[in-house]
């Protein structure tokens, strides 16, 4: 389908499904019930992680696939943002000009950052882009502060001289951002018993972006110019030697993760519009990194499944306190309560990034190729035939080197 | 002129700190060849030893003093530190005011101990992987350090006070023979860079003078060689990483002064300690000291009204922009050895 092999078309049909049917999935649990705090199902959770999704998609474009592991990719997002918001002050509320103008001013700052950048690799390559991205940032407080909203960020305002449409609604309310009319924040709400379910205009429009992110990235990955990139990974040197430049491939990989970025910025924009300088800040960048190891780097699905998974832990561990654990334990005997809340109780609430920082090192130390690859190895453990496709040359700890060998089997 | 020793003055002390944890980095690298983002904590660790011991010193114990009343009328409880009930009243006053010097000789104990532990339970299992992988897993350990001690410390940066004799500004005027108040320079940050530049000259010295510096530096050319020799190199490299750590520890504790402590000051200094690192020249521990004190000084001039007049935001970006012309035109860095790293 839609030049998809078969294998690939089964994984695009399941995320597909996913997508759609996201508000009922994410919602398993009914409202007033004590689980329902584990529900995801909400329109501002929802989008956060297709929009999450995008951002680590591209950057798996790059890392992934390259072996070029920039620092400064938060940069791209911040200034996909920042366009985002000026097309609403200057032009339409209508998303669509905002988001092509936030793909290419990231699109083109990363051909800036990346023609630089990419004259060294390994650690200085990550060091260059560490440094432009602190250098956006920096700028972005201080000198920039005109165009940037500085500390107190980039907003619309009451007389924004807009070119179509208008600078106030009729109520005297800063008008919000549609799709051809339709408001982001538009929706039903449909009660099914215990359950509520939200279907929100603005999560659909950003799923709508991410299944075309998601497709043109599976493309990407099979097509001639995807195995170039990753001879690039390989083996620079003897890619030199058959007489090809691997600089212009890097630089197209780096260009086009830059653009998903700044797509990314330009969908935040469009389901909130307001802009921060500390979406730049380089721990913004180490997220993404994060998000594209612990899901699987290299692979087509993986950086969506880290995406996922730490924007959803993200905002549901960071409710959890203590009270909320003695409810879980209360069942137990008082001192056995108090010994397992004594254990956790630095991991959640306010403790969620020693969580995160923890289970990625052990990630980074025992699982290298993230979550794929465990899934993959336990799918080798229930499978027959997958015991004697070990014995037949794979490596015997079936580690494979970054994700590179777990690419060629998606969803797997 | 007055302004410009003024501003040289003034980066002296920022320098020193970029010098003292760049000095580490680059002994790890040309050591170890692991490429350490968890340093910037062990900076950060140090200087929360301080703030520890300056703690364990102020514990005290309450007793009831009959014969004073508080504006209650009840009889008023008095705080006494443990250490001035051991030691009267003076002397133990003197302890808590000299706790940041104290807190160096506990910090060499705890800092080689926590270097001895990282590398032996975590960076040993890395020397072969990729240095994508050494930035990654020692990335996340400088996270999960710095949550610990906000968990423990708070967010909030914890004022540490230098000893009282070394507070107050010495008047670099009078004595270069310009205006009295011209050059104010607080004394503390004097002790800073005279400090700094101790452990630099103890560093090198260590290196230079002694059997196992030697076989150090000769591991840091040629470790294969070397352990050809049999000379068990991977021993003498945990010592390297223990004394690395101190450096860094050593530049945290001192720093608590100028600086009041706060969780997220080792990811501060860390990125800037790498552009110094990386500016110097991987590996090489002269290079890493020179450009040290080189940016800090530059970012000090950058910060002139004058200059950010005539080129607004400078100030905000030299170093960066330092770096990215360096490693554009001289990859290798200011000092560094020729091929290291030059891919």
């Amino acid at each position: 389908m839609l030049g998809l092999n078969k294998a690939d078309t089964r994984l695009y049909v399941i995320i597909l499904i996913m997508l759609i049917f996201a508000p009922f999935i994410l919602n398993p649990f009914p409202d007033g019930s004590s689980l329902a705090q584990f529900n995801a199902g909400y329109p501002d959770m929802m989008q956060k992680l297709v929009i999450f999704g995008i951002f680590a998609v591209g950057f798996n474009i790059l890392f992934g696939l390259t072996g070029y592991l920039s620092f400064g990719h938060a940069a791209f997002l911040g200034v996909g943002s920042y366009a985002g918001v000026w097309m609403m002050k200057l032009l339409t509320m209508n998303v669509i000009p905002a988001l092509i103008l936030s793909v290419l001013a990231a699109g083109a700052l990363s051909l800036i950052i990346g023609f630089v950048s990419l004259r060294r690799s390994g650690i200085y390559f990550s060091i260059l882009t560490l440094a432009f991205a602190q250098m956006c940032y920096s700028l972005a407080y201080s000198v920039l502060t005109p165009i940037t909203g500085g500390e107190t960020g980039l907003q619309l305002s009451l007389d924004d001289p807009r070119v179509i449409g208008t600078s106030q609604t009729a109520s005297g309310n800063i008008p919000v951002p549609h799709f051809f009319g339709i408001e982001m924040g538009q929706g039903i709400t449909i009660d099914v018993g215990a359950w509520s379910f939200v279907f929100n205009f603005g999560y659909y429009f950003a799923a709508t972006v991410f299944a075309l992110a998601m497709f043109l990235a599976i493309r990407l990955f099979r097509s001639p110019f995807g195995l170039m990139l990753r001879a690039v990974k390989s083996n620079q040197s003897r890619m030199s030697y058959t007489g090809l430049s691997s600089r212009p491939y890097a630089l197209a990989a780096f260009v086009i993760s830059g653009m998903y970025a700044g797509l990314a910025g330009g969908l935040m924009v469009a389901m909130d519009p307001l802009a921060g300088a500390e979406r730049m800040l380089w721990t913004a960048s180490g997220e993404v990194v994060l998000m594209t190891i612990l899901g699987g780097a290299g692979t087509l699905i993986g950086p969506v499944l880290g995406a996922g998974v730490i924007v959803y832990l993200e905002s549901i561990i960071s409710t959890i306190n203590e009270a909320v654990l003695h409810g879980w334990f209360s069942g137990l005997p008082a001192w056995l309560d108090s010994v397992f809340v004594t254990i956790i109780k630095p991991f959640v609430g306010e403790g969620w990034h020693l969580l995160l920082g923890a289970v990625f090192m052990l990630v980074v130390i025992f699982l290298p190729g993230g979550i794929v690859e465990g899934g993959q190895r336990l799918g080798r453990l229930f499978r027959r035939d997958g015991a004697r496709g070990r014995k037949n040359g794979a490596p015997k700890n079936g580690a494979p080197k970054n994700g590179t060998d777990s690419a060629e089997q998606p969803g797997e | 002129m007055e302004s410009i020793i003024l501003q040289i003055l003034n980066g002296l002390d920022k320098g020193s700190a970029y010098a003292l944890i760049a000095l580490g980095l680059t002994l790890i690298f040309g050591t170890l060849g692991v490429v350490n983002f968890a340093h910037g904590a062990l900076f950060m660790l140090g200087a929360f030893v301080a703030v520890t011991v300056k703690n364990l010193l102020n514990l005290s114990f309450e007793t009831i003093d009959e014969t004073r009343l508080d504006f209650l009328n009840r009889p008023l409880r008095v705080q006494t530190p443990y250490v001035e009930h051991w030691f009267g009243p003076e002397i133990g006053a003197t302890i808590i005011d000299w706790s940041v010097p104290l807190a160096l000789i506990v910090a060499v104990p705890v800092m080689a101990l926590i270097g001895v532990a990282m590398e032996r339970g975590l960076i040993r299992h890395f020397y072969k992987r990729p240095h994508a992988d050494q930035i990654l897993v020692t990335f996340g350990l400088a996270i999960v350090l710095q949550e610990i001690i906000k968990a423990n410390f708070g967010a909030n940066p914890i004022p540490t006070p230098a000893p009282e004799i070394f507070i107050g500004s010495f008047d670099f005027g009078v004595w270069l023979g310009f205006d009295p108040y011209a050059i104010m320079y607080p004394y503390w940050r004097l002790v800073y860079f005279g400090f700094a530049a101790v452990v630099v000259g103890a560093v090198f010295a260590f290196l230079q003078f002694t059997t196992f510096g030697m076989v150090v530096r000769a591991g840091m050319a040629d470790r294969e060689t070397v352990g050809l020799l049999g000379i068990d190199i991977d021993k003498r490299f945990v010592i390297v990483f223990a004394l690395a750590s101190i450096v860094a520890g050593f530049a945290g504790v001192m720093y608590t002064p100028i600086l009041s402590p706060n969780y997220h000051m080792g990811m501060d200094f860390l990125v800037l300690s790498f552009v110094v690192v990386v500016v110097g020249g991987m590996g090489s521990l002269a290079g890493a000291v020179a450009s040290g004190f080189l940016l800090g000084i530059l970012q000090s001039f950058a910060s002139m009204t004058q200059v950010i007049e005539l080129i607004p935001g400078i100030n905000q970006v030299v170093i960066y922009l330092v770096a990215v012309i360096v490693l554009l035109t001289r990859p290798r860095g200011l000092l560094g050895r020729k091929g290291v790293m030059e891919e």
